[in-house]
């Protein structure tokens, strides 16, 4: 996905400013920087979740594929089957867990029958490495499940479809440790198949999951770069007072 | 002297009290060291003022109540009451003619013989009277004496206070309660009595409804007093017809409101929604007579159904589903608003359009809420009357042809109550026993409902 010039307006108030980024399939790449820098609101122009907020407005030019995702004849519908969303907090349906993974291909219609369903869940739920905690039980709710439980079953969701990209919004920041490390080895083992792009508010999880970096600070993107280097050896000297703990 | 008069004295003294506590309570504060007592003066006017004032009102309630009687009492001591009627309607007259006058209600008498009981009357009248007083300003005085010889400096008058204003709110909160007892319990005493005249099963599961007031209340027939035509009549007007209107409308509006309306029209949608709810129900019962159900009889005829009534079960169903669907709506409102947003944003961000959102996602997860307004709704349609008593008819019918006439239980029992038979006829009580059988089922319903919001509650939070 690139992002060319791309500003976001709340009302009149402007959020993100100017940004221009070119996010490689191959990768995970992390959005990191301070509570309100806009990482997040970019996050969500990216599957175009910010049509959500009728007062928020998008300028600039967002390609997937070569295909600009804001132009009139885009579909919403098919641009966020292809740009999955995992969110902070998780949200599993109040559903059984086999509906949870099953309610994509449904609205999409692209199992055909039962059996296809049966292995798109089975699927799912191995690449989120839910299934051999939950196979049993595949009729509970999913809102019965722990926290950690609910984030991998939202990741299996969003791969259910077959997404291209997979946006996280600060996926870890409501689960514990232990949890954590879970969902980080998942994107770890997710990382290849999908284009990954996580927003974070902890350094260590960027540098750990991620192979490249962009920093935002005050809704401007101010560097973007291998994670390694970004890390150790910052070219702006804000990201290096803000990777150093100086603020934020 | 007349309660209202007491009960302004009562005030008159309670005031004083807390004039004189407050005082009380200012020179303690400058007598100690520091300038400070346990509580604050006012409270301790308020302690002394409340131990005049509700002792007090007490009395004035009690003695309201026992002065008239004692007052007639020492009429009928009098010798000119030994030649009274003995009993009966003439004595009774007799009695409140020479009481209205003697108290200046009406300037002469209609029956000469109330002449000789004026005097009579105002003496005991003046005699207990002062009574009253001179007792409502004992307990004055010695209750607010008793409450301020315990103001001290260290007097933890708020807690006092407070206490006191718990137990009237207590009280308050009581008096629904208690009312809703002794509905019940005056409901199943007639309720008892008529099934002594008229077998329960009879009652339950006849299907001939058309108790005769006229007949000899000691022999009913039995197979007069089916209720189940009224019972059908109920169900398929308010549960059936109505809700056929009521719950789509309902939700459709429901799912508008909170879903797409932008939020200047909602601000606009929902309150003038809920102003339905607040038209009176005799409102919609001249609509439905005057032009619901002519319209429905009008078509009906030119779709060639020649005995078409003019009061039908589908005139009175169609307004009351119409009444209702503010209940449905705000309900379902709620539940679905109610839904966190995490769940929509969840379900878009899967690719599903809004319709699909609601469908499988919204509407599933409010469902219980909206079920509980669903059955809030039935109760409420299953008890209205005035729509029924103007557009359903009175004959007790047991069809399904929503054009014919048909009757309720709400109906009959206002039909039973105003008509000409005696109290204790089987007929007259048999209202009675309809309205027991309708408070169980509403209440049931509501039960019912208020469980399942409770447990759709704790599942968001």
């Amino acid at each position: 996905m690139s992002a060319r010039n791309v500003s976001v307006f709340y009302g009149d108030k402007k959020a993100l400013d100017d940004v221009s980024i070119d996010i490689p399939t191959e990768y995970v790449t992390a959005f990191i920087g301070p509570s309100g820098c806009g990482k997040s609101t970019f996050l969500r122009t990216l599957n175009r979740m910010n049509d959500t907020i009728p007062s928020a407005r998008v300028e600039g030019k967002i390609e997937l594929d070569g295909e600009d995702i804001y132009r009139s004849r885009m579909d919403v519908v098919q641009l966020r089957a292809r740009v999955g969303m995992v969110f902070q907090k998780p949200n599993p349906f109040p559903k059984s867990i086999y509906d949870n993974i099953a309610y994509g291909p449904k609205i999409h219609g692209t199992a055909d029958g039962k059996d296809e369903l049966d292995a798109i869940v089975e699927k799912s739920l191995k690449r989120a490495g839910l299934w051999n905690e939950v196979k049993d039980r595949l009729n509970d709710s999913g809102t019965a499940l722990s926290g950690g439980q609910q984030q991998r079953l939202c990741i299996a969701r969003a791969i259910a479809v077959d997404p291209e990209v997979i946006l996280m919004d600060e996926p870890c920041s409501a689960l514990d440790p232990i949890a954590t490390a879970k969902i980080e080895e998942l994107i770890g083992d997710l990382n290849g198949r999908y284009a990954i792009v996580i927003v974070t508010h902890s350094m260590q999880q960027a540098a750990r999951v991620s192979q490249r970096t962009a920093f935002f600070h005050l809704g401007k993107m101010v560097e973007y770069g291998r994670t390694s280097d970004i890390f150790t050896n910052p070219l702006e000297k804000r990201t290096q007072d803000y990777i150093t703990g100086r603020y934020g | 002297m007349s309660p209202i008069i007491l009960l302004l004295l009562a005030l008159a003294l309670g005031l004083a009290g807390w004039l004189a506590a407050r005082a009380r309570a200012w020179s303690f504060q400058r007598s100690s060291a520091n300038g400070r007592i346990a509580s604050r003066p006012t409270y301790h006017a308020w302690y002394v003022a409340l131990w005049i004032v509700i002792p007090v009102t007490l009395f004035i309630t009690v003695w309201g109540i026992l002065s008239p009687q004692l007052v007639t009492q020492s009429v009928l001591a009098t010798p000119a009451a030994s030649e009274l009627p003995a009993f009966g309607f003439k004595r009774q007259a007799i009695l409140s003619d020479a009481r209205a006058v003697a108290t200046g209600a009406a300037q002469g008498v209609f029956n000469p013989e109330a002449r000789a009981f004026i005097g009579p009357y105002r003496d005991a009248i003046s005699y207990y009277g002062t009574i009253g007083l001179v007792v409502t300003l004992v307990i004055a005085f010695l209750a607010g004496a008793f409450a301020f010889l315990r103001l001290k400096p260290d007097f933890a008058a708020r807690n006092r206070v407070e206490k006191i204003v718990m137990a009237v709110l207590l009280l308050a909160s009581l008096v629904a309660i208690l009312t809703t007892l002794g509905i019940i319990v005056s409901l199943v005493f007639e309720t008892v009595r008529f099934f002594g005249m008229v077998n329960p099963i009879d009652f339950l599961f006849g299907t001939q409804w058309g108790p005769d007031p006229m007949s000899s209340p000691d022999s009913p027939d039995p197979s007069r007093y089916g209720a189940i035509p009224l019972f059908w009549g109920t169900i398929y007007i308010g549960a059936i017809i109505a809700m056929i209107v009521a719950i789509p409308l309902g939700l459709m509006s429901a799912i508008y409101l909170t879903q797409y309306a932008r939020p200047s029209w909602r601000r606009w949608l929902k309150p003038m929604l809920e102003i339905l709810a607040g038209v009176p129900t005799v409102v919609y019962g001249y609509f439905a007579a005057l032009t619901v159900a002519p319209a429905i009889r009008d078509v009906a005829l030119s779709a060639g159904i020649s005995n078409a009534s003019s009061e039908s079960a589908l005139a009175a169903g169609l307004v009351m589903g119409v009444m209702i669907i503010p209940f449905v709506s705000s309900m379902a409102d709620d539940s679905i608003a109610a839904v966190p947003s995490a769940m929509r944003d969840g379900s878009l961000a899967m690719g599903a359009t809004t319709s699909e959102t609601i469908r499988k996602v919204l509407v599933p997860a409010a469902l219980p809420g909206i079920v509980a307004g669903v059955m809030l709704a039935i109760s409420r349609a299953i008890g209205e009357t005035m729509i029924v008593v103007m557009a359903a008819g009175a004959a007790a019918n047991l069809t399904a042809n929503p054009l014919e006439a048909m009757t309720t239980v709400t109906f009959q029992i206002v039909a039973m109550l105003t008509g000409e038979g005696s109290f204790d006829h089987p007929a007259t009580l048999s209202a009675f026993a309809l309205g027991f059988v309708l408070f169980l089922v509403t209440l049931a319903l509501n039960f019912f409902a208020l469980r399942v919001v409770k447990r759709f509650r704790e599942a968001y939070e």
